[in-house]
């Protein structure tokens, strides 16, 4: 008797598994398949880029005046984009005043998203009198139009860039308070953190790896939408004489004195309210194109 | 409902008496001494220590509020350092201006976004919807106070068709939409400040109506051979309440929001009002000024809040 001995079966090769990229892959590839996010990320990099290297860029220095040169047109001897009404270079000032404006955006998000943030997660996870105080507190605030409250602010407290700042980060700190709490609330209920307090885990552990992880993401999209508000507030309190003092340049302050100039010449008053456009409108689309990236229901 | 009216009420007085604590607050964070703007510099210790006794400013900082509060209840805002005249009648001199101003603005902006937001949403992922979405994100980055300096450059320094600033020939006396003269100046700030809220309703309609289509309702409506034209009305009817009720909330924030505008147009509005008491540094004007529209705030917000749960039956009332 022969053993017929069945031929071992052919195995398939192992299917390739589908590659994982990880959350943060996918959200890297999604935004690198973009392009209207790229090519808004790529004009805000520049902005910011010729903002920080002003000194070396600017063709002339912001400061000095000429009274024959007064809002002369584009081209006007060698000063590319014309003159401002004290016959200061237009190009440099631009340049230099990219630096506070964004300074407005950046900061008080910077401050608001930590303290807001850092506020909001606390709320959350105590719950109870701590969430009920903190929240209370943010709906005063909540209370007032943004706009409002940072007139009110910087108003009561008087011009400069310092309180200026300090305005904008008090309007920034609720919304962010909220938007913070509400996302901890949500993971805290969650049953892998009940599991993992459950096998024994400790709590800034848990905290760590899995309620900051899941959190730091609403935080991150909200606040960078913030950011465009904040230059469009910033200028707006540099316009109302608030904030930037002259001579220092500042796109919001600069549409303020030019403002007057629109009689002898009109394009001039447009050049730093295009700037103020072309920042804020390219920081809500990576905003947005951030938003839809790290959205996981996509 | 009566129980969900009490239940609000409630809820908001907290709030303004929080919002009203910090208008009081905002004194102090002037710089210096409250005293100051009243007195010489070289006023003696004598004259300031009366003068403090006088405005009650020896007391405790509770007691102080308290004070100012039952004031304030009374009607009386203080008076303007710049003018001399009570603020209260400075603010109701601008008041209705602002309300015209930003009533106006989003009865305009509420008929254009919802258009463009249910397009933008019935075919979501579309090429409408991402124009749409463009158009309203241009909306909301535009600074405001920009785009009215553009308007009047090109309206009226370059086309000479519209007047740049005020409000026309009768002032802030009652505004006749029959009025050409009027109307002529209300246009270019109305187009202004309308560009934020409907980048903002806009949104919201697309939301809603995107978010109205994908439920199983309108499947149903379909299978039924519903035309298409019914099902819209459908999806529209159950999408008004939210977009409604973002709709009050940009005029709450209109009504503070419009000082950039109302400066650029010089629209003797609350706005104007306050960019005015900036430059002068007139606090009482600039307290008031904000006490007054931060409540205005406050009430639209409430007014929303009762005008949505009536019209929403899924809103519970408990």
């Amino acid at each position: 008797m022969s053993v017929t001995t069945t031929p071992a079966p052919v195995l398939a090769p192992p299917l390739a598994a589908p590659r994982s990229r990880g959350y943060w892959g996918t959200v890297g590839y999604r935004l690198r398949h973009d392009p209207v996010t790229l090519f808004f990320g790529a004009l805000l990099l520049m902005i910011i880029l010729s903002a920080l290297f002003a000194p070396w860029l600017s063709p002339f220095d912001p400061y000095k005046e000429s009274i024959i040169r007064r809002l002369k047109v584009p081209g006007y001897m060698g000063h590319l984009l014309g003159t401002d009404e004290l016959g200061r270079d237009m190009l440099s000032r631009l340049l230099h005043g990219g630096r506070i404006t964004l300074m407005m955006g950046f900061v008080p998000v910077l401050v608001a998203t930590l303290v807001g943030g850092g506020l909001g997660i606390l709320a959350g996870l105590a719950g109870g009198r701590v969430n009920a105080l903190i929240m209370r507190v943010m709906d005063v605030f909540y209370a007032f139009p943004s706009v409002l409250l940072a007139v009110a602010i910087s108003g009561a407290m008087g011009g400069g860039v310092f309180n200026a700042l300090l305005a904008l980060s008090l309007v920034f700190i609720p919304p962010l308070c909220r938007v913070a709490e509400t996302a901890t609330t949500q993971v805290r209920n969650l049953d892998f953190v009940d599991a993992a307090r459950a096998t024994g885990a400790k709590l800034h552990l848990v905290l760590w790896h899995h309620v900051l992880g899941n959190v730091l993401g609403p935080i991150l999209v909200y606040a960078s939408g913030m950011i465009s508000v904040g230059i469009l507030l910033g200028s707006g309190l540099s316009f109302l004489g608030l904030g930037v003092k002259p001579p220092e340049p500042d796109w919001g302050l600069m549409l303020n004195t030019l403002r007057q100039a629109i009689y002898v010449n009109p394009l001039l008053a447009a050049l730093p309210g295009i700037a103020i456009f072309l920042t804020s409108v390219s920081i809500n689309m990576v905003s947005d194109g951030l938003r839809s990236a790290m959205d996981v229901r996509l | 409902m009566l129980l969900h009216l009490q239940r609000r009420l409630l809820a908001v007085l907290p709030i303004a008496l929080g919002v009203s604590m910090i208008c009081f607050l905002l004194v102090y964070l002037a710089p210096g001494d409250p005293l100051q703007t009243l007195l010489p510099p070289d006023a003696d210790a004598e004259t300031v220590a009366k003068l403090k006794q006088l405005y009650g400013l020896d007391r405790p900082l509770p007691l102080q509020y308290l004070a100012w509060l039952w004031q304030v209840m009374g009607g009386d805002l203080g008076q303007s350092i710049a003018t001399g005249r009570p603020v209260l009648s400075e603010i109701r001199r601008s008041l209705g201006n602002t309300v015209l101003l930003a009533a106006v603005a989003v009865l305009i902006a509420f008929p254009l976004a919802m258009l463009l937001g249910t397009i933008a949403g019935y075919r979501s992922g579309g090429w409408m919807d991402r124009g749409v979405t463009g158009t309203a994100i241009l909306g909301v980055s535009l600074p405001n106070y920009w785009l009215g300096i553009v308007l009047v450059i090109l309206f009226s320094v370059e086309l000479g068709w519209l007047p740049a600033s005020g409000m026309g020939p009768d002032g802030s006396g009652t505004f006749n939409p029959l009025h050409w003269e009027q109307l002529r100046h209300i246009i270019l700030p109305v187009v202004t400040l309308s560009m934020i809220p409907v980048g903002i309703i806009a949104r919201t309609a697309r939301a809603s109506i995107s978010e109205v289509m994908a439920q199983d309702f309108v499947t149903t409506l379909r299978a039924n051979g519903l035309p298409e034209r019914r099902v819209l009305r459908h999806a529209v009817k159950n999408a008004l309440p939210s977009v409604l009720a973002v709709m009050g909330l940009q005029f709450g924030a209109l009504m503070g929001g419009s000082i950039l505008v109302e400066t650029v147009f010089a629209w003797p509005g609350t706005g104007f009002l306050l960019s005015k008491a900036i430059l002068t540094r007139d606090i009482p004007v600039l307290q008031g000024t904000i006490l007054v529209l931060a409540m205005i705030f406050v009430a639209t917000n409430l007014a929303v809040d009762l005008f949505q749960s009536s019209l929403d039956p899924r809103i519970k009332r408990g």
